[in-house]
């Protein structure tokens, strides 16, 4: 008898673990889709930019590309240098996507709609975009070449002075909303000015910073000196062939979109509609609603494209000067004009 | 309470397992015929010319101390954030002397060149 009511306890708990699997999966497998044709939308805009067409031969209009590349890249040969530590360069790369996955387990899609309704959402979130630094360095280090090692070297340390000024915006975004529940942030930002109530107006400073710094984060163009084609060849992962290679990669896109995403939840209002919510109240498709966020995260992803295809590199100390002497400075004195807004329970923060 | 971290753990090993399954796939499919010149580390072609474990910057190190001292004042920073609205002027007030005495620090690595890059 009580084998049987331990096997129905085991039985429950297990049911639990199997819906979570389940919710999981329906985020994971979006997301991974969107990863895939991220890099393909990639590649088309800039080509457009250029004057060129972009990838157009596999599928449709090149609509096969991103599963041709991934199908190529499984069947790569994977490629160990003798000098590597092992073990390390294989655990590289799954913590840079590891991490920019499972950063997506508190994230509020729609009103209610979260895995894990966490208090300390946007402190977790943190802590697990600060894990992908551990990959980057881990894989510089194992690789045993000087190309990988320079640039681990680089990115680590533009990752860790930009994640400062990130801290410092979102500091802002905390103490106008007064919660780091990322559904109560976007909660916040509900009024009836429409986009106007949004956080991205009182906070604009730490807006643009918190994008930007999220772009030196994610070593994209024009930050991306860790990768330099033309000095150290690919930075951190020049020894990465294949899959291993393939999993940095995703988790690089992974990271944008989650920036995007993060960008969209704390300064656009997440899935609130743009319009005043007396105006469009129940009306089809213009009310609040998940296609919002993700209207506002395409948005925000697309910046990191046109980011690319127009800048040119920053030389490694403008970097650095752009995060401690700029950045820094403005974003301490913008909390306490927030602080001084909240306090006096200025239009926002009434 | 604590059951709302459940979801948060499996989501942690499922995105290791995707990562994980991705790599060993590589590893079933992909061909393997590896020789001594693939194997050796990339150096545009040359034979490596000395260790790669080399002598670094030492601004790195200091970038990196640097950051902890920030990222630090972020943490104290976050729960005060969060009751701003409770505590006021008293809060803010007491949050500016901290924040200025940071910042004295701040200007005194700034004006000795601990963020120079030249």
């Amino acid at each position: 008898m009580d084998s049987l009511i331990a096997l129905w306890e085991w039985l429950g708990t297990n049911l639990i673990v199997l819906q979570i699997l389940i919710k999981i999966v329906v985020i994971v497998a979006p997301l991974m889709l969107c990863v895939a044709y991220f890099t393909y939308a990639e590649r088309k805009l800039i080509g457009y930019m250029q004057v060129r067409i972009g990838p157009n031969r596999v599928g449709p209009k090149g609509w096969l590309q991103p599963i041709a590349d991934a199908v190529k890249l499984m069947f790569k040969e994977i490629v160990i240098p003798t000098k590597a530590n092992k073990v390390l360069f294989l655990i590289a790369p799954l913590l840079t996507l590891g991490p920019a996955l499972a950063a997506w387990a508190v994230f509020p899609f729609s009103d209610g709609l979260v895995l894990a309704d966490l208090n300390a959402g946007l402190l977790y979130i943190l802590a697990l975009t600060s894990i992908g630094v551990y990959g980057v360095i881990i894989a510089g280090w194992a690789s045993n070449s000087k190309y990988a090692f320079l640039g681990a070297m680089r990115s680590a340390a533009q990752i860790v002075a930009y994640e400062i000024a990130m801290g410092f915006a979102l500091v802002g975004v905390l103490v106008a909303a007064g919660s780091l529940n990322l559904g109560e942030i976007v909660r916040a930002q509900q009024s009836d000015a429409g986009i106007f109530g949004w956080f991205w107006l009182p906070l604009f400073p730490l807006f643009i910073i918190y994008f930007i710094s999220g772009v030196a984060e994610t070593n994209r163009a024009p930050f991306d000196v860790a990768e330099g084609e033309s000095e150290i060849v690919a930075g951190f992962h020049v020894e990465y062939s294949g899959m291993p290679f393939a999993v940095f990669f995703l988790g690089e896109y992974a990271n944008m979109i989650l920036i995007s995403a993060l960008t969209a939840l704390l300064f656009m209002g997440g899935w609130l509609s743009p319009l005043p919510a007396s105006w469009v109240d129940g009306v089809f498709l213009l009310g609040d609603g998940i296609h919002w966020l993700f209207l506002k995260t395409a948005f925000a992803g697309f910046f990191f494209l046109w980011f690319r295809a127009t800048f040119p590199r920053y030389r490694y100390d403008q970097i650095m000067r752009l995060g401690w002497k700029v950045f820094i400075p403005i974003t301490i004195v913008w909390i306490l004009v927030v602080g001084l807004m909240v306090v006096y329970q200025f239009a926002w923060f009434s | 309470m604590l059951e709302n971290y459940l979801p948060v753990l499996v989501f942690i090993g499922v995105g290791l397992i995707v990562g994980v399954v991705m790599v060993s796939l590589g590893f079933v499919l992909g061909t393997r015929r590896p020789d001594s010149e693939k194997l050796s580390p990339y150096e545009c072609g040359f034979e490596a010319f000395e260790d790669a474990r080399m002598k670094f910057d030492v601004r790195y190190y200091l970038v990196a101390i640097l950051f902890i001292i920030f990222d630090l004042e972020i943490a104290f920073l976050f729960p005060w954030a969060i009751v701003l609205d409770k505590i006021g002027m008293v809060g803010l007030v007491a949050m500016t002397v901290f924040l200025g005495v940071l910042v004295v620090g701040f200007i005194y690595e700034w004006k000795k060149g601990a963020l120079e890059w030249e």
